[in-house]
């Protein structure tokens, strides 16, 4: 066994940093997290520009072949510096379910396009009613000549405002929450008849509802097999929240930085608040919840080579929800932590914690994953 | 023992009912429950409405127009006011400096301000942290030097809530560094007009301005807004404090937000059902519910012990605080994981009480999602303000426990 990174990892961690030191600092984050496209376009190019996009990819389509690992490596620094650029939905969760399941035809146009940074992809999977239940799926596809008519609505679509194109679960058969008959195709974003309401997330991102009204798509939008494509999709997004506990990780770890540093350095009744015995307690807790985090991003980040699905989704459930908690506690800590400084605008430690919830809710809570984790029959097996 | 409510107080009970029916603004009803942008107007027209019907100050002795209620009456009232979506009544000026004024003030400030205030003509805030002082609040700086009939007031002010509608702010301002910290402390009151005051926003972590910094750069006060005894006012703080707690458990606002969380956990859906039906949020419902049943019984004992031995509120106060923050800091973090995705939009123009959804969103994003997120980041400062929670324990173990 051996945890270390490579020279590779380890170089590609250094190079991130010194971007985030360099490019990326609270004050510009804070101007990019409200300007019209929510985050950099110049920042895109540079990830183009030094490999991020294609990391994921068979070299044979123009990536560089990366693991799970290596995407931890990235997302814990997308933690750290609390970038807004789109990558995990357009590389980490989009790019990688058409690695995963798309024809080489697909691979061949859209991999190369996304490591180039020319092409960006949104996931359109979650609806309103159905919480945080990929299998339910109201909208429709209905075969139209070799094409297909897409209606319905999504919710919450993130990083939508600024994709070119979305991947859209659709029931091809079937009734409202089956597993099967849910079809997934790749929608441009101009298409006729689909509309877009945008709004910022709470976390400084941007998302949108989206409504399709008899959308037109040619088979070839058709990715995986009809009807079945339930089964990607949840690949894709248990490789998202693998991505999504990195960049948790990122953040526990910077927040833990900055309660120690303030213990250290905030005075009260005449000494460090650090020399009080409750808190350097506390911060013995945020300390042992951010080394648990690590181990259980670790495991999440090694599922993209497990080929027992059951086994991969029962593994990712357990450190979403796991992480979730620990990030939620050391998330709430800091701020108690920072005091009156924890809860203002103008310091990063509130937008830290605004990250992490957001990132608990995104792909469902710790209590929806800690369910799926408890299952009694993936107990038995797990 | 005896927890049935008197005859008498199930009589003020309706009566406190059909006041609020009658009386409270449908508007301001609305923000409430919908936990939309309330602004000073809302607040100051609430207390006059108050004032009108002899309810403007509860608690306060008849002699200064008060209502003199019992615990048990401004109990019924809290929790009536909180189920009708009555605003909070500010507490600096009827919870803070009133009761200072009454016990420590002279006749001329008394019969000046108690009226102004009760009336809802004066907003008051208070000047109490600063850069340095937070938690170590007897370290303050700012200093009031004595020229004349007048003192000079320089320094800084910070975490000060709602100050940029105030017309007075009370103080702790250093008028001797002669001896212990604690001991050079004066309580002056400061009109904002004031020469010299200025008013910097400070925006909180959901992006609203609530609270301030405040700049003093030579401000003349006249020595007859000193209330008390100069280099004596951290005894004034202390007794401040003290009643300011009495009413930190905030029952009344738990209640609603836990009747909102059962709302809001009923109209959600997972899997074609109501959330309330998931045996897990369910069980995270509970288990708030049962820390709010004893607390609300808790409160009432420790306030009942208080007014039967006609003292001044104690540290037993500190445990109201605890709980009551931790409390309505879980409602408000269940109500937001409630809405599942529909938490994750930022919609600030959503807590304008004329925004209407857009077409695409109110078919699933209700009336009540758009501020619960917002309020669940803004409620993580009740733990850290009036006293933190490790402040608060550090008062049981010392002055309850003898630790």
């Amino acid at each position: 066994m051996d945890f270390r990174y490579s020279e590779e990892q380890l170089a590609l961690q250094d190079t991130l940093r010194r971007f985030i030191a360099k490019d990326y600092d609270f004050e510009r984050r804070r101007a990019l997290a409200r300007s019209d496209l929510g985050f950099s376009a110049d920042a895109w190019a540079q990830y183009a520009a030094l490999g991020l996009l294609a990391l994921p990819f068979p070299e044979q389509f123009g990536g560089l072949g990366g693991n799970g690992v290596d995407t931890l490596v990235v997302m814990e620094q997308f933690g750290q510096g609390l970038l807004l650029e789109p990558y995990l939905s357009t590389v980490v969760v989009c790019g990688g379910l058409i690695r995963d399941a798309a024809s080489d035809a697909v691979k061949k146009t859209v991999l190369p396009a996304i490591a180039e940074g020319k092409l960006r992809i949104a996931l359109a999977a979650y609806e309103a009613a159905g919480r945080y239940e990929l299998a339910h799926v109201a909208c429709s596809a209905d075969r139209d000549g070799d094409g297909w008519r897409l209606t319905g609505g999504k919710s919450v679509v993130l990083d939508a405002p600024s994709a070119d194109y979305f991947l859209v679960s659709a029931r091809s058969s079937g009734k409202l929450t089956d597993t099967d008959g849910i079809s997934l195709f790749l929608v441009k974003r101009d298409a006729p008849g689909l509309e877009l309401l945008a709004y910022p997330t709470q976390s400084g991102g941007r998302a949108a509802d989206l409504k399709l009204e008899r959308v037109g798509v040619e088979a070839d939008a058709l990715i995986g097999p009809p009807g079945q494509a339930l089964a990607i999709i949840e690949r894709a997004v248990d490789l998202g929240m693998a991505a999504l506990c990195a960049e948790a990780l990122g953040i526990v770890t910077a927040l833990n930085e900055a309660t120690l540093s303030y213990l250290k350095s905030r005075k009260q009744f005449g000494t460090a608040i650090g020399s009080f015995q409750v808190l350097q307690h506390r911060m013995a807790d945020m300390f042992i919840a951010a080394e648990q985090t690590r181990s259980m991003t670790i495991i999440a980040a090694i599922q993209d080579a497990v080929g027992d699905t059951a086994a991969r989704r029962r593994a990712i459930s357990g450190a979403k929800a796991y992480v979730g908690q620990a990030a939620r506690f050391v998330g709430q800590q800091a701020v108690q932590l920072h005091g009156a400084m924890g809860v203002v605008d103008e310091v990063i430690v509130a937008h830290y914690f605004k990250r992490l919830t957001q990132i608990d809710m995104t792909f469902g809570d710790a209590d929806f994953h800690f369910a799926r984790f408890s299952d009694a029959a993936a107990m038995r097996n797990g | 023992m005896n927890l049935n409510y008197t005859a008498e107080e199930e009589s003020f009970r309706a009566e406190v009912r059909a006041f609020l029916q009658a009386e409270l603004p449908d508007d301001i009803r609305s923000k409430v429950r919908l936990g939309r942008r309330m602004r000073k107007d809302d607040l100051m027209r609430w207390q006059k409405i108050l004032y009108r019907r002899g309810w403007g100050a509860g608690m306060w002795p008849k002699r200064y127009g008060g209502a003199e209620w019992s615990v048990v009456e401004q109990h019924i009232f809290d929790e009536e006011g909180a189920a009708a979506g009555a605003p909070p009544q500010i507490p600096f000026a009827l919870r803070m400096v009133a009761p200072v004024l009454m016990t420590f003030g002279n006749a001329a400030q008394q019969s000046y301000f108690l009226p102004r205030i009760i009336s809802g003509e004066d907003w008051w805030c208070q000047g109490y942290s600063e850069p340095g002082s937070g938690s170590d609040l007897a370290s303050l700086r700012t200093s009031a030097v004595r020229e004349g009939n007048h003192y000079l007031v320089n320094g800084q002010k910070t975490w000060n809530t709602l100050g940029q509608y105030a017309d007075w702010i009370f103080c702790l301002v250093r008028t001797s560094s002669d001896s212990r910290p604690q001991q050079g402390i004066s309580f002056l009151l400061i009109d904002m007009k004031s020469t010299g005051v200025s008013v910097r926003p400070i925006i909180t972590i959901e992006g609203e301005h609530e609270i301030n910094d405040i700049f003093f750069e030579n401000v003349q006060v006249p020595v007859a807004n000193l209330v008390g005894e100069e280099n004596k006012g951290w005894t004034y703080a202390k007794f401040l404090l003290s009643h300011e707690r009495t009413n930190n458990a905030g029952i009344g606002n738990c209640k609603r937000g836990l009747k909102r969380l059962k709302e809001i956990a009923s109209k959600q859906t997972v899997n074609g059902r109501p959330l309330i039906d998931d045996p897990r949020f369910r069980d995270r419902i509970a288990e708030v519910e049962l820390e709010l049943m004893a607390l609300e019984i808790t409160n009432l004992r420790v306030l009942s012990a208080v007014a039967t031995e006609s003292r001044a509120p104690g540290p037993e106060v500190s445990l109201l605080k605890i709980k009551g923050s931790e409390i309505i800091q879980r409602l408000t973090e269940l109500q937001m994981h409630a809405l599942g995705h529909d938490a994750l939009p930022l919609l600030r123009e959503a807590l304008e009480m004329d925004w209407l959804a857009p077409a695409m969103l109110a078919e699933h994003y209700g009336a009540y999602a758009p501020p619960l997120t917002g309020q669940y980041f803004n409620q993580r400062k009740t733990t850290i303000y009036a006293g933190s929670t490790e402040i608060q324990k550090n008062i049981i173990s010392k002055l309850i426990l003898g630790l």
